[in-house]
């Protein structure tokens, strides 16, 4: 067994983090743990801990796990978010005072699981981590203090993630039972044509339901509105956002399993298909702002399989961008929510009612999020559409490129009506509470918010690293230098 | 390969985009409107080095920088004679709009300037890209601030307004993107410059064609994608209709000059006339709804859907005179249609209303105001000696050269733009004074804003000489590599004779 310990930083930081927050969560209610004091310093400290990780690589434990550009990219994102998210839940009001340290613990859990995730290159590493990344989400969905969706939430929650795991593992079997062998290196050169194989074709169907599970694409995406209603708005913004980016580092190595024109590769597509239209269609009646980025999220999950399907390392680099993109876009937009809900209450469309003058920064952070998702240049959301559909242009999915531009026009009345509430409605005076204005709240929309504009002007690095790391996934050497040949 | 050793073009993008965000350190609303006067006025002097554009068809004063390399994304800007004259209306477009809105806009000053600069940067970004990505963005990020310009300055109905204008061309301009996409994909660049000496099979040229046309008549507005237009243009303030009418429309007819015909000249012939018929329609209809309306500024409204159908009709004429038409055309609704909406705005800052009926009576109490109105009307309808009458004739010249029974279509068009103009003057000026009494003539600020465009329609009316002088080598060369390439792409490919019988044979050639 070969084990660099080095290779492991990131991972090994993280741990040592969440160890800590178990021995917090180990106090009693009297010892009321500083959780808030440390906890954002640490994980900056990890967000930058996995960035001089980038270069790292190497393979371990008899090659089940991967340590390479892919993997460190996205646990670069995941570490971020999870910054982000520490951030976003530090104020939460709903969560009661003895447990925050427990769950801090669980979204921690849950984080080191999807990094693992981001490097487990075989099949029954895969299921593993993806488990480990599931059972925290089960125990936190359901913490919000005295409201009954939350516990209706967190049981669908489980109810669906069972099942689908279920069906993951029942596929795993079927898959191990006809190719021999669960290395996804090795099922590279295996083949995947209904043809030669459909046991094979049927078990890997059945082994993606549990990332579409993960990502919320349609038809396994039944739980994702209830559960962002249901949960608290910080429970949310995680779910939303982190589970999403292992399902999609999953499927970015699955997908060099596919070539275009083979059954599976089709099946994908035209659940990416449905995925958009049908997300869409049910978001343009939502009135409850989560719901709304519930059904938004399902639509999403349909734009990254645009990248998937083209079977080149572009596309794979395109869907790994823009799984960073939603990242940011849907965290910033979370942000904001959970501020303008101070007192912990599900928004309507209605509450954002002349945000502008409320709260000049948080309504202009919210345009630029909305913007973005709707993929109206110049935001990390045009760039990142913008690279997915160049991907899949010309490789047998142009009908899958159309329907992708013609859903972003769907989704552009629903967004908008986002910026038209926060902008162009005046609010009447209600019993809610304000929005949270303080300089936390402004500093950290505000930051997101130039990150989402930045990026989307300037790509190109991030963009670099995205289709190097796809291009290693199909064994093509890179130059750490950059794209600048 | 800077022409001028210093940045001209992004200079003239960048400084209202950063001027804008100065306007967020200054609170009260007479300085937010003396600041952006300033930084207007500004704008137009960082426009003097354009002054040395050289009369030929090259694209001059280009900037080239790769932005994403991966993708071979550029930041690729240049100008050549068709659209500089589109880049200096759009400049000195700005500091009209600041003049006539300074009265008008009495709510949340900052965002309505910001609105403007953002909206000014993005335009003029529109007719510089030389890459298909950064043209989209531009294109694309200017729907924001026209969105807020209608949506919180304007009339009563602006949601409904916004909301249609946004969602009309945000929709047309999705498709776009498809097109621009394919265009790599099949030519492996997104220079416009490298496109244009390449050949694409009939077969691309017939989608992309379609799909940039949709977009491109959406925005010009072509009937019947025009529905948005009336909406916007009644509910927007002042200044948003002026910028709304003197240089968004013309990015869509620039969009056919700049990409159909030099990218997909087949394609383009093919649909000619489709698109001659669809102009000629728009121009009866825009003229007919015009006669009949009671509200001055919807008159105006619809009187631009028939103007914009004689532009799209010049182009597809593909004749020298036709096009030369079409870019005037272009500039000359922009500078009439403009100062007719700032006219319109000020009337209204006096009656509150813009039914005809309660403006009437003008000649007597506001001569002033009736003799930039008079003139404006007559550029209009393309009276001889003003310059909306170079341009009418020019595309009269090249309908009849392309065939008679065109040429006899544009007469009632013609007509009918007198008709509904001379009626509204007629009223405004003679009818049965309402209040007028008691208002006052214009003031300087409003004789400043007016003399402007008026020097420019009796400019280009008496002596169109130079403008012909900047637009022809472009226009020949326009022509010339239209007339070569279109013979080279039919050559390779044989047309199909219906669209019918060409989605038959992509059909059959699927199964």
């Amino acid at each position: 067994m070969n084990f660099h310990i080095t290779a492991l930083v990131p991972e090994l930081f993280f741990f040592c983090i969440v160890l800590a927050l178990m021995v917090q969560s180990l106090g009693t209610k009297e010892w009321k743990p500083p959780v808030e004091r440390w906890l954002p310093f640490g994980s900056c400290a990890a967000f930058f801990v996995a960035i001089t990780g980038f270069h790292l690589s190497g393979s371990m434990f008899w090659d089940v796990y991967k340590v390479d550009l892919m993997s460190q990219f996205f646990k670069i994102v995941l570490a971020f978010g999870f910054y982000v998210t520490v951030l976003n839940a530090s104020r939460q009001p709903t969560l009661e005072e003895g447990k925050r340290a427990d769950y801090y613990m669980l979204l921690g859990f849950s984080t080191l699981g999807l990094m693992m995730l981001s490097s487990a290159v075989e099949l029954i590493t895969i299921y593993l981590a993806l488990e480990l990344a599931s059972y925290s989400m089960y125990a936190v969905i359901p913490l919000r203090a005295k409201d009954k969706g939350a516990a209706e939430a967190g049981i669908k929650y489980i109810m669906f993630g069972a099942v689908a795991t279920a069906l993951a593992l029942y596929g795993l079997s079927y898959i191990m039972a006809t190719q021999h062998t669960t290395y996804i290196a090795e099922l590279m050169n295996k083949s995947w044509s209904f043809a030669d194989q459909p046991m094979a074709v049927v078990g890997l169907s059945l082994f993606l339901g549990g990332m579409f599970f993960k990502l919320a694409l349609f038809p396994f995406h039944f739980w994702c509105p209830d559960v962002y209603q249901g949960a608290s708005n910080e429970t949310a913004a995680f779910v939303a956002t982190m589970p999403k980016m292992g399902a999609i580092v999953v499927l970015c190595r699955l997908a060099v399993l596919l070539k275009p024109g083979l059954e599976i590769t089709t099946i994908l597509a035209v659940l990416g298909a449905a995925s958009m239209t049908f997300g869409n269609l049910s978001a343009l009646v939502q009135t409850d702002l989560k719901r709304l980025l519930g059904f938004s999220s399902v639509a999403h999950a349909g734009y990254i399989m645009v990248g998937l399907v083209s079977g080149t390392p572009e596309g794979i680099g395109a869907a790994a961008f823009y799984g960073m993109a939603y990242l940011v876009m849907n965290l910033l937009v979370f942000w904001i929510v959970c501020r303008v809900a101070s007192d912990g209450r599900n928004l309507k469309l209605s509450d954002l009612n002349g945000l502008y003058k409320k709260a000049p920064v948080l309504a202009f952070s919210l345009a630029a999020g909305a913007f973005a998702l709707v993929g109206l240049p110049p935001t990390m959301g045009f760039m990142g559409k913008f690279f997915l559909i160049t991907s899949a242009w010309d490789h047998g999915y142009n009908w899958l490129v159309i329907t992708l531009v013609v859903n972003s026009a769907i989704a552009i009345y629903y967004y908008l009506s986002l910026f038209r509430h926060a902008f162009t409605e005046e609010s009447e005076p209600s019993q809610a509470a304000p929005p949270d204005n303080g300089w936390f709240a402004s500093a950290g929309a505000g930051m997101l918010a130039a990150a989402v504009l930045i990026i989307g002007m300037i790509p190109a690095p991030l963009f670099n690293f995205a289709i190097n790391a796809g291009k290693t996934l199909y064994g093509i050497t890179v130059t750490m230098a950059g794209g600048h040949h | 390969m800077l022409d001028f050793g210093y940045p001209v073009l992004t200079i003239l993008i960048a400084f209202p985009l950063v001027a804008a965000c100065g306007l967020f350190f200054l609170r009260a609303p007479q300085v937010v409107r003396y600041y952006t006067m300033a930084v207007s006025l500004i704008e137009c002097l960082l426009a003097v080095p354009l002054m040395g554009f050289k009369l030929n068809a090259d694209f001059q004063f280009v900037e080239k920088i790769d932005w994403v390399h991966q993708w071979g994304l550029q930041y690729y800007l240049g100008v050549d004679g068709i659209s500089i004259l589109m880049v200096l209306l759009t400049i000195a477009v700005l500091p009209l709009c600041v003049m006539c809105s300074w009265t008008y806009i009495g709510k949340r000053e900052k965002e309505f300037h910001f609105c403007l600069l953002f909206m000014t940067s993005s335009v003029l970004g529109v007719f510089c890209a030389l890459d298909l990505v950064l043209f989209y963005v531009f294109w694309e990020a200017m729907l924001i601030p026209m969105y807020l310009l209608i949506a919180v300055w304007g009339g009563d109905d602006r949601k409904y307004a916004s909301l249609k204008f946004f969602l009309y061309t945000l929709a047309g301009s999705t498709l776009l993107l498809a097109a621009i996409v394919a265009f790599r994909v099949t030519g492996g660049t997104f220079s416009i410059p490298d496109l244009m000496q390449m050949n694409f099979s009939f077969r691309f040229q017939f989608w992309a064609f379609l799909a940039m046309a949709l977009a491109f008549a959406i925005k010009v507005p072509m009937f019947p994608f025009h529905t948005w237009l009336p909406a916007a243009h009644v509910q927007a303030p002042s200044a948003g209709s002026v910028i709304l009418a003197a240089v968004l429309l013309k990015m869509g007819t620039y969009g056919f000059l700049r990409f159909c015909l030099p990218l997909t000249p087949a394609a383009s012939e093919y649909f000619a006339p489709m698109m001659i018929a669809i102009s000629i329609v728009s121009i009866l209809y825009g003229g007919a709804i015009a006669l009949g309306q009671s509200d001055i500024k919807k008159l105006v409204a619809y009187s631009s859907v028939g103007h914009m159908g004689f532009v799209t009709l010049g182009i597809f004429l593909f004749n020298q005179r036709g096009v030369e038409g079409a870019l005037f055309q272009m500039l000359n609704h922009g500078i009439v249609t403009g100062a007719l909406f700032m006219m319109i705005g000020a009337v209204y800052e006096r009656s509150h209303s813009r039914e005809i009926s309660k403006n009437m009576g003008l000649g007597k109490y506001l001569p002033a105001f009736m003799f930039f109105w008079g003139l404006m009307a007559l550029a209009s309808f393309g009276f001889p000696g003003t310059n909306g009458f170079v341009g009418e004739i020019l595309v009269f010249i090249g309908a009849f050269q392309d065939s008679p029974y065109i040429g006899m279509f544009l007469v009632p068009g013609a007509l009918l733009g007198a008709a509904y103009m001379f009626r509204v003057s007629l009223k405004l000026a003679w009818g049965k004074p309402s209040t007028a009494k008691a208002w006052r003539d214009l003031n300087a600020r409003e004789w400043i804003y007016l003399t402007i465009p008026a020097v420019f329609v009796l400019w280009i009316g008496l002596a169109p000489t130079p403008f012909f002088k900047i637009i022809d080598p472009s226009i020949d060369k326009l022509l010339n590599d239209f007339d070569k390439r279109k013979v080279a792409s039919v050559e390779t490919e044989q047309p199909m004779q219906t669209a019918a019988a060409h989605v038959l044979s992509i059909v059959a050639d699927n199964q």
